[in-house]
């Protein structure tokens, strides 16, 4: 698919937890030709402006995604089970987060 | 100390920053890729706010009505004082990367004195600026490991910037008078001492980078006194251009 030899390393994706204790979330991605550098980019580009206080940098191609074609079977399935989230809880006061 | 050596000393730190931060603004949309030209750009920036903060204090000390604008655009070439090293050009990226990372460990070592001392300006400018030095030391000490030791052709490259830049460093250690009334006030370390750091940091991440430190024992001087290199006359043309062309502007 790609004529044009790409020359900018290997594609990370890059995942930033704002506060300790929450999950990390996908922030976007950068080109890097190894840990060292990706964790650098990532640095340069995301964390900046207070955004968070955690990083991770992972492998675009170490991360399995699921097949556009799949949605159906992936998805699909759980529309009109509503049972499955714990919406019929009251939750407490004062908690956050959930 | 009185409060004008103060204001001098503030000048030409903030002077070296000034100067620096405007080379490595050249560098911007020129990175070898997308993301090392964010980071540099980043590293101008960080330079600039240093260099901001200094200069703002250094014209308030002097107390003469002017402003760190009319220091930095109003200023000839014979009135800075930054450091020979921080006006060389951008030959290429191995140059810019051997100036900016011996800056950032001259800049580490002075800001880690300084945000000890016993004034809230200086001290406050220099906490912040103990922690975007380190990471600058970090990511270039990145690319001095990566390019020494990477293809025959960076090796070279970084070999050769290294040799082209090495007779500025001495500047870095060298003392005047004022100098030296700073270091009794407990504002700077002394020349022997930044010497020692230096050549200890410059050694080992050079050694690692399978570079040689160069055997040149001609070092440059003057910068305390004005006196600099051609580059910066070239460089202050086009940073003051607007003040020279259309003094007073306003927008």
């Amino acid at each position: 698919m790609s004529e044009v030899k790409d020359t900018q390393g290997q594609l990370w994706e890059v995942f930033i937890q704002s506060k300790k204790g929450l999950p990390f979330k996908h922030a976007g991605s950068v080109h890097a030709f190894d840990k060292e550098m990706a964790i650098q980019n990532a640095r340069d580009l995301y964390t900046r402006r207070g955004e968070g206080k955690g990083m991770w940098v992972v492998p675009a191609d170490a991360i399995v995604a699921v097949d556009a074609s799949d949605e159906e079977s992936f998805f699909d399935p759980s529309n009109d089970k509503i049972y499955r989230h714990p919406t019929f809880y009251e939750l407490p006061e004062g908690l956050k987060n959930m | 100390m009185e409060i004008l050596d103060l204001s001098k000393f503030c000048m030409r730190l903030g002077d070296s920053c000034l100067i620096l931060a405007h080379r490595q603004s050249e560098m911007c949309s020129k990175g070898p890729f997308l993301e090392e030209d964010i980071a540099q750009t980043n590293l101008g920036l960080d330079l600039l706010g240093q260099a901001e903060a200094l200069l703002i204090y250094s014209a308030k000390l002097e107390g003469k009505g002017r402003t760190a604008d009319d220091l930095a655009f109003r200023r000839p070439e014979r009135e800075f004082y930054n450091f020979m090293l921080t006006e060389q050009p951008n030959t290429d990226f191995a140059f810019s990367v051997v100036r900016q990372y011996i800056m950032a460990l001259y800049l580490g070592k002075v800001y880690e004195a300084l945000a000890k001392v016993d004034d809230d300006v200086l001290s406050g400018v220099a906490a912040k600026a103990v922690k975007e030095i380190a990471y600058h030391e970090r990511h270039l000490g990145m690319w001095i490991k990566r390019l020494g030791d990477g293809t025959e052709e960076s090796h070279e490259r970084i070999q050769i910037a290294l040799n082209e830049l090495w007779m500025f460093v001495g500047e870095l250690y060298e003392e005047d008078d004022l100098d030296l009334k700073l270091q009794e006030a407990g504002y700077a370390i002394s020349g022997e001492e930044m010497k020692a750091y230096l050549m200890e940091k410059i050694t080992a991440q050079i050694t690692e980078a399978t570079l040689s430190i160069p055997e040149s024992v001609y070092m440059t001087t003057g910068s305390k006194k004005g006196i600099h290199t051609e580059y910066l006359g070239f460089m202050l043309t086009e940073m003051q251009y607007l003040q020279r062309a259309y003094p007073d502007a306003k927008w």
